[in-house]
């Protein structure tokens, strides 16, 4: 059952967190510029991350999680795009209120209740991504919805918060972030869990980036949006699918996860059959065994000796052949245990985990995987693992090794789990609980008065749906309409209908697709605004120029930096009278034209004979008229 | 959850709340730590714990903290219902859990002043409680086990900023008593605002120390993940335990990075930024020394930066002298400043005012008269710099020599606030001009020095090439 899953017969719900920079000039709590990202650096910082104790005065899952991995945590800075609130030496400044704007016109946009009073929050993360340790975070809207596939998908919160780092390199006890990111306002939108296959989520993510670029208010380019994606199947549980850069990687991703839950259950129950009922009843030993692996040729164990290493052989009791098992394609239950000592032990030299059953070929390797046996004894229903690196990172290994297996008696543990290309996914941490949240003491709230929310409803677009609906009643073809609202061209369309009366099919073609073909040959066409574009709409309904003609004055305005009228001068298109260009086209119309054998009907004459004259008359003439005078043209030469 | 508390048996039920959020609250007898579903006027429904409210805010909004653990206001005139599911109030409590005691260790007392160097979270509530007592302390920061034997005793609950010369006295006779119990290190916990103010009192009030006295804090709270406060911790509590300079100190980050702390003298330092980590700079003079978690390559956890300081001796015997007087001040000259002011201290009874002057320590000629008055009527006078590096030198320009004429003592480079502490504790015993100019020229420890050395004084100025290049290939 690796290829297909009903999702509806396993129960596979979905839903969604889509991230969302924001187009503000500044980041959300400092003044340093957004959206300028450099690859060099000019200071380093060095800090590492404590988890403050929860309400038990125990550390909560993820935080131990990630204390245990012992990071040595480096910040690469820049001058140009940071300054010391980012390195978290100086206090937040007040919340941008730009981005505050925004994320209401998106809430907004969403049928959401907008909050009374905005509370920062903060948001524990320990994995160095944010150097104070947490995000700051506030909840701007709930309770909202939009329509999809004839439903509504509930929209439960919109929050806007602050981006993180980007990583630059993660090994062993070292992480090293880039800092330039870091601060930028960000909006993540959650949906209901009410997607039910992979496609679902898919269209969502499409549908959920269509509202947000339809506000024009928001970044756009590679990392501008993101999502992670909550997947769980009837007896399983949540773990989020973090950072899909895609909507379409989603598909395979939701895929693979489901099937991975299902064989997760299938592996409990397993293990339920063999006795091992709760987590408790999972027994490992561990050996240190590199005297005996001091002699196995094996580059990765010999290199991790050489660096004062060791080897360790892990027992678990009852499990032969669980690691075997699949979980996703290509994928096994091994694979499980190797993320999270990758991780949380910091062995990340692959193999990583080495199983019994399924070791590399190496001269005297049966010999000496006889000596392990008799080293660690096991039973006929035993498994052992085989770690290697430092002797403190085994340890944690054998013991995550350990973990990981008592989770498995319990069935699907909560975690977060990368992407990777390919549509597979690994183990990034365990999933993070709402007791990682708490108020930020250093600002106030911000109070949204109804009046700033009623002047942002007033200046709002029209939703994406609306506008689907409208362009293709219009006949516009659906995939020109979502280009149009993604790109802003929606805007233009709008507004060009409204003032010059064209017909909107007209409209929306034109500035639709030849938008995006002068854009691919290189015209600078973001020149081109609402009023540069309806200069030249005016020009076609007063008769000025051809329909055809359109693009080419276009261009010019953007090449050129003309106004409209200039450009159609420029060109010389401005349309010729009849009797003007009918004689020029009388002229024109056999030059040097021989008869091919293809043209055999007239109708194909006329085609290519009208092609050619508009050609040559450079659009100074409407080509239907051009057409009528051809056809004309030609039955007086048969005649 | 529970609903076993009647509500009026609630302490501070309405914390914070007044006008009509108060009158909904009261109406349907709910308060603050009450579990609530509240209904607005467009059908959104909020669950979550009734947060208590900064007197601050306006009177409009009711905070809740949801139970996804976001916190929000729901503006009173929109609320439609209001319903209690449940109540548990804050736990301001940290479990202990039993301090170990190890007879190989060396034994530390923490003495408490109000920073809080280590608290815990209620994620519930959002409240951020203090960790103080050993059992606490060992609960967040258990790495202290490995390094002494703690005891801990909480002085007084105050702000840095409300630390003054009551506080001092106290503290300085406590550092007394322990030192007569026989401890081998104290630590102090404090708050940084004025954390080298008290650093300097005590150089004065505590002198002959047999052990290290080490003043700690934190500039970002130990309930953030990043905070310093663990690390500051660790560092002072190794100091008073095996550090070998017997002063007063202050343990605080050297650079930004969680890296190392630096030693620095309680009379020649100073906070020189209002936020970052290393805020704290030795002036004038390299630092004593730096302590860092994980031992260097020779096993040790110091680095010693110069040999000029008082060793570790047990048997030395302390001198305590917790004496303070009040009537000093400072006045931070400025061009234009008026000679009322003076005029209006020497009349007011004020005994002693430290000018932190411009330059090698000059004021402008109106001053004079006021001045000569106030020396006349007995006030001590003494020039600081306000440059903070350098010192004083009033032979240069005659203004300088004029000052001197009348009677104002020049400190050389002493800081103008340790100038106050001392001064402040100088009065504290005697009226005697002469004994007062003798006891406010002699240092005490290296509140003046003789020389300053050239890398006592570093700026560097960031942009320029040769700088950043060199910025660049540290930990900043």
């Amino acid at each position: 059952m690796l290829d297909s899953l009903d999702y509806q017969a396993v129960g596979l719900i979905s839903g969604l967190e889509v991230h969302q920079q924001l187009m503000t000039s500044e980041k959300l709590f400092c003044r340093c510029p957004a959206g300028l990202y450099t690859e060099t650096h000019d200071g380093e910082v060095l800090r590492h991350m404590r988890p403050t104790l929860s309400e038990l005065g125990e550390y909560d899952g993820t935080a131990l999680m990630e204390f245990k991995t012992k990071k040595e945590i480096i910040y690469l800075l820049n001058q140009q795009n940071v300054c010391t609130y980012e390195m978290d030496d100086t206090p937040p400044f007040l919340v941008n209120q730009e981005a505050i704007d925004v994320t209401i016109e998106l809430c907004l946009a969403m049928n959401m209740d907008v909050i009374d009073e905005v509370h920062i929050a903060r948001k524990q993360y320990l994995d160095g991504s944010i150097p104070t340790g947490f995000q700051r975070t506030a909840i701007v809207g709930v309770n909202g919805w939009i329509p999809f596939k004839g439903r509504r998908l509930t929209i439960t919160h919109v929050s806007v918060e602050e981006d993180s780092c980007r990583e630059v390199k993660d090994k062993g006890h070292q992480i090293i972030w880039r800092t330039d990111r870091l601060g930028m306002p960000l909006t993540e939108t959650v949906t209901g869990p009410e997607l039910f296959t992979p496609q679902e989520v898919r269209e969502a993510i499409l549908l959920c980036g269509l509202v947000a670029r339809s506000t024009g208010r928001v970044r756009t380019g590679i990392g501008a949006s993101r999502q992670d994606v909550n997947v769980s199947v009837r007896g399983g549980d949540r773990c989020e699918i973090k950072g899909v850069p895609r909507a379409g990687l989603a598909v395979k991703l939701v895929h693979n996860e489901g099937l991975r839950q299902c064989n997760l259950l299938k592996i409990r129950e397993e293990l339920h059959r063999r006795g091992l009922r709760t987590p408790d009843s999972v027994r490992m030993t561990a050996h240190d065994v590199s005297d005996v692996c001091a002699t196995a040729d094996l580059g990765f164990m010999q290199r991790a000796l050489q660096a004062g290493g060791k080897v360790y052989v892990v027992k678990i009791e009852g499990v032969a052949e669980i690691a075997q098992h699949l979980t996703q394609p290509d994928t096994t239950f091994l694979d499980e245990l190797r993320g999270r000592v990758r991780v949380i032990a910091c062995l990340d030299e692959a193999p990583i985990v080495l199983s019994s059953a399924a070791m590399p070929e190496f001269p005297g390797k049966h010999g000496i995987l006889e000596r392990l046996r008799k080293r660690v004894n096991p039973g006929d229903n035993d498994d052992f693992f085989i770690v290697f690196g430092p002797e403190e990172d085994c340890r944690t290994a054998a013991e995550e090794i350990r973990s990981r297996f008592a989770d498995a008696t319990a069935g699907v543990p909560k975690e977060t789990r990368q992407a990777l290309v390919g549509g597979f996914t690994t183990f990034e941490r365990i999933l993070p609980g709402p007791d990682r949240m708490y108020p930020d003491t250093d600002l106030p709230p911000t109070r949204i008065t109804r009046q700033r929310m009623e002047e942002i409803r007033s200046r709002l677009k029209p939703p994406p749906w609306e506008r689907i609906e409208r362009y293709t009643s219009w006949r516009v073809p659906e995939e020109t309409a979502c280009y149009l609202i993604r790109r802003g061209g929606a805007e233009i369309v709008d507004a060009v209908v409204e003032k010059t009366g064209v017909d909107g099919l007209l409209a929306g073609i034109v500035i639709g697709q030849q938008y995006k073909a002068l854009q691919r040959s290189g015209v600078p066409v973001q020149r081109l605004g609402v009023a540069e574009w309806i200069q030249v709409f005016d020009l076609y309904t007063d008769g000025r120029i051809p329909r055809e003609a359109i693009p080419a004055v276009a261009s010019t305005m953007a090449k050129d930096n003309l106004d409209a009228e200039g450009a159609s001068t420029a060109l010389g298109i401005a349309l010729r009278k009849h009797e003007v260009w009918a004689k020029e086209a009388d002229r024109l119309t056999f030059e040097g034209y021989r008869c091919k054998s293809n043209e055999d009907t007239d109708q194909k004459r006329v085609r290519f004979l009208t092609g050619r004259a508009v050609r040559m008359l450079k659009g100074k003439a409407p080509a239907a008229e051009v057409a009528e005078f051809i056809k004309t043209k030609l039955g007086e030469v048969a005649r | 959850m529970s609903n076993s508390i009647p509500f009026n048996e609630r302490a501070d039920r309405f914390q914070g709340y007044r006008g009509p959020v108060k009158e909904i609250l009261e109406k349907h007898q709910i308060g603050v730590w009450s579990e609530v579903d509240v209904t607005n006027d467009r059908g959104s429904v909020f669950a979550g714990v009734i947060l208590p409210r900064s007197e601050t805010f306006d009177d409009l909004h009711l905070v809740v903290k949801l139970f996804n653990g976001y916190n929000i206001g729901i503006a009173a005139e929109r609320i439609v219902s209001i319903r209690e599911t449940g109540y548990k109030k804050a736990v301001y409590k940290i479990p202990e859990k039993e301090f170990p005691f190890d007879p190989q260790k060396k034994n530390v007392t923490l003495l408490g002043t109000g920073g809080t160097i280590a608290s815990r979270l209620d994620y519930r509530t959002g409240a951020v409680i203090p960790a103080f007592t050993p059992g606490e302390l060992y609960g967040a920061v258990p790495e202290l086990a490995d390094i002494a034997n703690l005891t801990t005793k909480k002085l007084f609950g105050v702000f840095s900023e409300n630390m003054g010369p009551e506080q001092y006295k106290v503290l300085a006779v406590s550092i007394g008593k322990e030192i007569a119990k026989g401890v081998d290190g104290i630590v102090v916990g404090h708050g940084t605002d004025t954390m080298s103010h008290t650093g300097a009192i005590l150089s004065f009030m505590v002198q002959n120390s047999p052990v290290p006295i080490v003043v700690v804090g934190s500039q970002r709270s130990s309930d953030r993940p990043s905070s310093d406060a663990a690390l500051n911790l660790i560092n002072a509590v190794r100091t008073a335990a095996e550090c070998d300079i017997a002063e007063v100190m202050l343990c605080m980050f050297g650079p930004t990075s969680d890296n190392y702390d630096l030693l620095h003298r309680g009379t020649r330092c100073r906070k020189m930024h209002s936020s970052y980590r290393s805020t704290f700079r030795t002036i004038g003079d390299t630092p004593l020394g730096t302590v860092i978690r994980y031992p260097n390559d020779d096993g040790s956890h110091f680095k010693y930066l110069t040999d000029d300081f008082l060793r570790r001796d047990k048997t030395r015997v302390p001198v305590i002298n917790p004496v303070f007087e009040e009537k000093v001040t400072i006045l931070y000259y400025y061009p234009g400043f008026k000679p009322d002011i003076i005029e209006g201290l020497t009349d007011m009874g004020y005994r002693g005012i430290v000018i932190a002057g411009t330059g090698l320590g000059h004021v402008n000629k109106p001053l004079y008269p006021a001045i000569k008055r106030a020396i006349q009527k007995g006030v001590t006078v003494v020039m600081t710099v306000q440059t903070l590096w350098g010192f004083t030198q009033m032979y240069v320009y005659d203004t300088g020599r004029d000052l001197l004429d009348l009677g104002i003592i020049p400190l050389d480079n002493m800081l103008p606030e340790t100038a106050y502490m001392k001064l402040a504790w100088v009065l504290g015993q005697t009226d005697d001009r002469r004994q007062i100019h003798t006891m406010m020229t002699t240092p005490i420890n290296h509140e003046t020095t003789p020389r300053e050395p050239h890398n006592g004084y570093l700026i560097l100025q960031g942009g320029l090439p040769e700088v950043d290049a060199f910025v660049q290939k540290h930990w900043k």
